[in-house]
C-alpha cells in the first residue's frame, strides 16, 4: 500500500514536471522543472530499494549536472532568446514519433499475453527484507564482474572532461 | 514492489515527452536537457527490472548511464559554449555553418 502511494507520488511529479519542462518558454524554469524530474525519479530508485542509485542520482545529477546547466544558461545571453520563437514548426513529427513509440509498446503489451514463453516475466519480486545491502551488491558487481567497463568509463570521463575544456576555453 | 507495467508506462511516458521536447524545441540547451530526461527514463526500466530479478547488474549500468550523461552534458555544454561565442544564438535551426 505504501509502495503504490509512494509510486503514483513520485511518478506524478515527475512525469508533470517533464512536461512543464518541454512546455516552458523561459529556459531557467525548464532547468528547475528537469531537477523536479530528477528528485522524483530518485524517490522512485528509493521506492525500488536502490539506494545508493539514489544517492549518486541526487550528487552526480542534481548536484552535478544541473548546475553545469544552470551556469552554461547563466552565461549565454538569456534575454535576447527569450524574445525569439522557442518553438520549431515540427509538431507533425513530434505527433507520428510519439504515437510510433507509444503504438510499439502497446503492440508489445498486448501481445505478451498471447504467445507462451514470451512477453513480460511474471515472477515476483523478492521481499524488500531479503534484499542484501544495496551499496555493498552494487560494489561486489561493479568491481569484479564490471571492473573492465568501469574503468573504460573513467577513461570517457577523462576524455570528457578534456574535451569540453578544450571547447570552451578561449582561442589565442 | 508494484508489477512490473508501472514502471514501464512511466518510463515510456518520460521517453516519450523527451523525444518530443527534443524535436519541437528550439533552444538547444532544452535539447540537451530533453536527452538527460531520455537517458533517466531508460534508468527507470533498469532498475525496475533488476528489483524484479535481484540482479544488481541493472543498476550498474543504470550506473554507467548516468556517468555517461555527465560526459555528453559536459562536452555538449562545452559545444554550446563555443558556439555561443562564434555566432551569438543557441537556437538550432540557425546552427547552419555546415549547410550550404
Amino acid at each position: 500500500m505504501l509502495d503504490k502511494v509512494l509510486f503514483y507520488f513520485f511518478a506524478g511529479i515527475a512525469v508533470a514536471s517533464a512536461v512543464l519542462m518541454v512546455t516552458r518558454r523561459n529556459v531557467v524554469h525548464s532547468a528547475i522543472f528537469l531537477i523536479t524530474a530528477l528528485l522524483a525519479t530518485a524517490g522512485i530508485f528509493l521506492q525500488l530499494r536502490a539506494e545508493f542509485l539514489f544517492i549518486v542520482q541526487i550528487i552526480l545529477y542534481v548536484g552535478g549536472i544541473m548546475v553545469l546547466f544552470v551556469f552554461v544558461i547563466m552565461l549565454v545571453n538569456l534575454d535576447v532568446a527569450l524574445q525569439q520563437i522557442q518553438f520549431a514548426r515540427q509538431k507533425w513529427v513530434a505527433l507520428i514519433v510519439a504515437l510510433a513509440l507509444a503504438g510499439q509498446v502497446g503492440v508489445m503489451f498486448w501481445t505478451s499475453g498471447k504467445m507462451p514463453g514470451q512477453g513480460l516475466p511474471v515472477l515476483t519480486a523478492a521481499a524488500a527484507e531479503h534484499l542484501p545491502p544495496n551499496s555493498e551488491a552494487v560494489a561486489k558487481s561493479l568491481f569484479s564482474t564490471y571492473l573492465l567497463p568501469f574503468e573504460i568509463a573513467s577513461v570517457l570521463l577523462l576524455v570528457a572532461m578534456i574535451g569540453a575544456v578544450v571547447m570552451a576555453k578561449k582561442r589565442t | 514492489m508494484l508489477p512490473i507495467e508501472h514502471y514501464l508506462f512511466l518510463s515510456l511516458a518520460l521517453f516519450i515527452i523527451g523525444v518530443i521536447g527534443v524535436v519541437t524545441r528550439r533552444n538547444v540547451i532544452v535539447v540537451l536537457m530533453s536527452i538527460e530526461l531520455i537517458l533517466n527514463a531508460v534508468n527507470i526500466n533498469l532498475v525496475a527490472f533488476s528489483r524484479l530479478y535481484g540482479d544488481v547488474s541493472g543498476q550498474v549500468f543504470a550506473l554507467f548511464i548516468i556517468a555517461d550523461a555527465a560526459a555528453e552534458a559536459a562536452v555538449g555544454l562545452g559545444i554550446i559554449i563555443a558556439f555561443f561565442r562564434n555566432r551569438e544564438t543557441v537556437l538550432a535551426d540557425e546552427m547552419d555553418l555546415l549547410k550550404w
